[in-house]
């Protein structure tokens, strides 16, 4: 498969033409319309010598002195955050090409050459920044040296721009193109050697660029991972226990085994789940439904009810290890003027990407072929190895584009079932989850139940004791962001409620609940103390500022800068009447936010009309992209605040799909406004940062307009009217 | 299995599949198209929307048996070249992030304006309320829709 990469954008019209309709397996959909100039390939033969300067790009030959025709290969999964178009054009800038003559290619998993391929933590851009930006810059300085050598003059003398090197004194130039197969063969230069371009001088990134996979997305190209088929290839589907906590006993496969197309069925996952293996994904989802099986339980079943309690006693206990403990908490709280105690709660969470689980494996006697839809897609090389006993060097991995992921997709289980599966069907298959199986067969958000403290003396926050318990988390606080740093006696604890049922990173993990219940509470203090919002968020970061307690990871300036930006862009507290003001600030992933929600009561329902989201995170790569994600993001923390519901009966999940399970909709969504700081720092997070204050400035602005604070989420089931 | 002769984009295709298997499965399985997406196969999310006669349709929760002599439009047979107004406004708004339920609002959408050339807010959100969009690009779509509005 992975020979095909060497195919060019030519070779790779022909395929698709000739398969007609199943994706070619790791390959990619190709540029954008009307973006590449086209010129360059048609009528030209196929071209099938690209000259790799690096792991990163490959440049076509140019016989004809027409240009040059670049690929740059994005390494990172695509999951809808833009790495696919914004990691290129990291490359491109610093290689001096112009962005229509790159055709970019989706890299498969290859840790030889590329690092942390991880879709996740809104880390791509900022942990490769260097690497991508050297790729280029390396390239181009090897473009540079061959044509400095082809004219006999310095190197100094050259510069390069445009996909052409040129050398003013003599006027001449040449594509990079004609340049490629020398450039191939020089040694290439120390890494000192190498300049990098001064943000100043950037002139593709900070323009917006659509979309690379925008013509395969609106003309419905097989670029997903349920869009792959190859010859002989079987659809498979898994049932698995219908609740956390069950195993399974006996099953009846004689009905399954009867629907037309179904070609196997048998037992896998530990003897714990059963697999059907057909020649269609409908045979393969109707043999599932006919199957009969009989789960037996192990030990107690949890329901939401139970785990709410075990969650609440936990609140009140001190934990044996404090995971933040300043000055001294016990006495600031005996001897405070006043005492404020709130306690939040949010339930578990399932991902729900609207492209459900599956994967493409075929798995022979000498090597894993695997292709789909992975966040993280290293750690599930490392894990089918281990599975199937083989060695990791035979395990491959194509990346597809992702139909969204919001963590679901960095648990493997999807991935493992369809290798073993595959090998003991001994076929390729493509293994699909139903929505069913994608919602109840547990990946979540865990449930979470937040009690804070505040101590008040003297008109000022003198202490902070926040206790978090959460169902089979670890740490449920984040003891080195804000509020640290900024209040003397400051103590934070958690506690993990263990659980049967399983967790993993939901989009912003921990503080996609953490900041709002935070930020709901700090309004109530600023309350309290007769505080504006928004003043009383400046004061306590120019605390940390000025008078900084213990460590944080936070850059209170910069914290102050978007609280000011946001404040500024919403009019904050000259809000025409009828419009109702709530604020909200956080720091994650490295980047730096701060959100208005504005809330409207129509009727006797309050509704959110407009969020202003002020976002410090460095350079902007591309700002239709990074507007986009941020409001995505937004949208994201308000749908789930306002309306994401999830229970347990007896182990079992209560909602199976969008029928009970509540997404936001078209017309539930505010207008949202995005500033960016102007920065030239290195680029930080963004599929993630804006998410989590979206609740807390909601949950404030309600109260602003019904006088009801909001303690539970989802709101729905709180805030009278919401419905 | 039966045999089915059924009308997709404006072509003739003879089909073999079960009576009850969703015209989604027939489409992405039997015929190749896989720009008809499943999402949730109970006909709550819209990522599978296709035209039947015309109509906004979600072809999960319809089968094979019930297509008959009617005319199914999935987004491949949405235009020969990609130029439906609503492809190019999807470009100039740069719509889509993670672009798996974008053909399923497109197809809502088409339906919506070959219907309502110029709907107001209300009528955008009426129409588009049974497509779901899990990356939040709902202000991105209602956009699109309006430019495209005026170029129908």
């Amino acid at each position: 498969m992975t020979t095909e990469l060497q195919h060019s954008r030519r070779q790779f019209l022909k395929i698709t033409a000739t398969v007609g309709g199943g994706m070619m397996l790791g390959f990619s959909w190709l540029k954008p319309y009307g973006e590449a100039d086209s010129s360059l390939w048609e009528g030209a033969d196929i071209i099938t010598d690209f000259i790799e300067l690096n792991g990163y790009l490959k440049i076509a030959p140019d016989a004809t002195g027409k240009g040059s025709l670049i690929t740059i290969l994005s390494p990172n999964p695509e999951v809808g955050q833009n790495v696919k178009t914004s990691m290129p054009m990291i490359v491109a800038e610093e290689l001096g090409v112009n962005w229509k003559d790159v055709v970019v290619e989706q890299a498969p998993l290859n840790t030889a050459v590329f690092k942390r391929q991880v879709a996740g933590g809104s880390q791509s851009i900022r942990q490769t920044w260097a690497t991508l930006r050297n790729a280029g810059a390396t390239a181009k300085h090897l473009l540079v040296e061959a044509a400095a050598q082809q004219w006999g003059v310095p190197a100094s003398e050259c510069e390069a721009s445009g996909s052409f090197v040129k050398h003013g004194p003599s006027d001449r130039r040449a594509s990079y193109g004609s340049l490629a197969a020398a450039a191939a063969k020089l040694t290439p230069p120390a890494p000192e050697a190498v300049k990098l371009k001064d943000p100043s001088e950037f002139t593709l990134i900070g323009t917006s660029q659509m979309n690379v996979d925008m013509e395969g997305i609106l003309t419905g190209k097989p670029i997903f991972g349920l869009d792959q088929k190859v010859p002989g290839m079987l659809y498979s589907t898994a049932l698995r226990p219908p609740a956390f906590g069950q195993k399974l006993k006996s099953y009846d496969d004689k009905a399954a085994r009867a629907v037309n197309g179904v070609k196997d069925v048998f037992k896998f996952g530990s003897d714990n789940k059963i697999a059907v293996v057909a020649t269609s994904t409908w045979a393969a989802i109707k043999g599932k439904k006919a199957l009969q099986a009989v789960w037996e339980n192990e030990g107690t079943l949890e329901s939401t009810a139970s785990q709410t309690e075990a969650m609440r006693q936990k609140l009140d206990e001190p934990a044996a290890q404090p995971k933040r403990n300043d000055g001294d908490v016990k006495a600031a709280f005996a001897t405070a003027d006043k005492v404020i105690e709130r306690v939040y709660e949010a339930p578990y969470l399932p991902h729900n990407p609207m492209e459900p689980g599956n994967f493409f494996a075929n798995v022979t006697a000498d090597k894993v072929e695997l292709s789909g839809p992975a966040q993280a897609p290293e750690r599930f090389r490392g894990e089918v190895a281990k599975l199937l006993g083989r060695d990791e060097s035979t395990v491959t991995i194509g990346l597809t584009r992702m139909g969204g992921g919001f963590g679901r997709r960095l648990r493997g289980d999807f991935v493992l079932e369809a290798a073993e599966i595959s090998s003991i069907a001994k076929a390729p298959v493509q293994h699909v989850y139903t929505r069913e199986d994608d919602m109840t067969a547990g990946i979540y958000r865990p449930a979470c139940m937040y009690k804070f403290r505040a101590a008040i003396k003297g008109g000022q926050l003198v202490g902070y004791h926040l206790t978090g318990a959460g169902m089979s988390l670890e740490n449920t606080v984040r003891e080195n962001f804000f509020p640290a740093g900024a209040i003397e006696n400051c103590l934070m604890e958690s506690h993990n409620v263990p659980s049967k049922v399983t967790i993993g990173p939901w989009r912003a993990p921990v503080t996609n609940f953490l900041a709002s219940a935070e930020q709901s509470f700090f309004d109530e203090i600023a309350e309290a103390l007769g505080e504006d919002p928004v003043q009383f968020r400046i004061e306590l970061f120019e605390r940390a500022k000025t008078n900084p307690v213990g460590k944080f990871e936070y850059d209170a300036e910069k914290s102050i800068g978007v609280i000011k930006l946001a404040a500024e862009k919403a009019n904050w507290g000259k809000a025409p009447a009828g419009i109702h003001q709530g604020f909200s600030t956080y720091f994650s992933h490295n980047s730096y936010v701060a959100e208005v929600a504005e809330v409207k009561m129509e009727g006797r329902k309050p509704v959110v009309k407009r969020v202003v989201c002020a976002v410090d995170c460095g350079i902007v790569i591309n700002p239709v992209a990074a507007i986009s994600q941020c409001e995505g993001g937004v949208i994201d923390g308000i749908g789930h605040a306002m309306y994401g519901d999830f229970s347990f009966e007896n182990g079992k999940p209560q909602q199976e799909n969008f029928n009970k399970f509540r997404l936001i909709r078209m017309g539930e969504q505010p207008a949202v406004e995005v500033h960016f700081v102007k920065s030239n720092n290195d680029p930080t997070g963004l599929g993630e940062p804006t998410l989590p204050p979206a609740g807390g400035a909601v949950a404030n602005a309600f109260y602003k307009a019904t006088g009801e604070r909001v303690y539970v989420q989802p709101m729905v089931k709180a805030v009278k009217g919401l419905g | 299995m039966a045999k089915y002769n059924i009308t997709v984009n404006g072509k003739k295709h003879k089909v073999e599949a079960d009576p009850d298997t969703p015209l989604l499965w027939v489409l992405r399985d039997n015929l190749g198209l896989y720009g008809t997406k499943y999402g949730c196969g109970i006909g709550e999310c819209g990522t599978c929307t296709i035209h039947y006669n015309g109509n906004a349709m979600r072809s999960c929760s319809m089968t094979v048996a019930d297509v008959g002599e009617s005319a199914i439009t999935t987004i491949e047979g949405l235009s020969t070249d990609a130029s439906h107004p609503l492809q190019q406004a999807w470009r100039e708004h740069d719509v889509p992030q993670c672009g798996y339920c974008q053909a399923g609002q497109i197809m809502s959408a088409a339906a919506l304006l070959a219907n309502t050339p110029n709907p107001d807010d209300e009528e955008i959100d009426a129409a588009m309320y049974s497509n779901i969009c899990r990356c939040g690009t709902y202000n991105y779509i209602k956009a699109a829709i309006k430019t495209a509005a005026g170029k129908m």
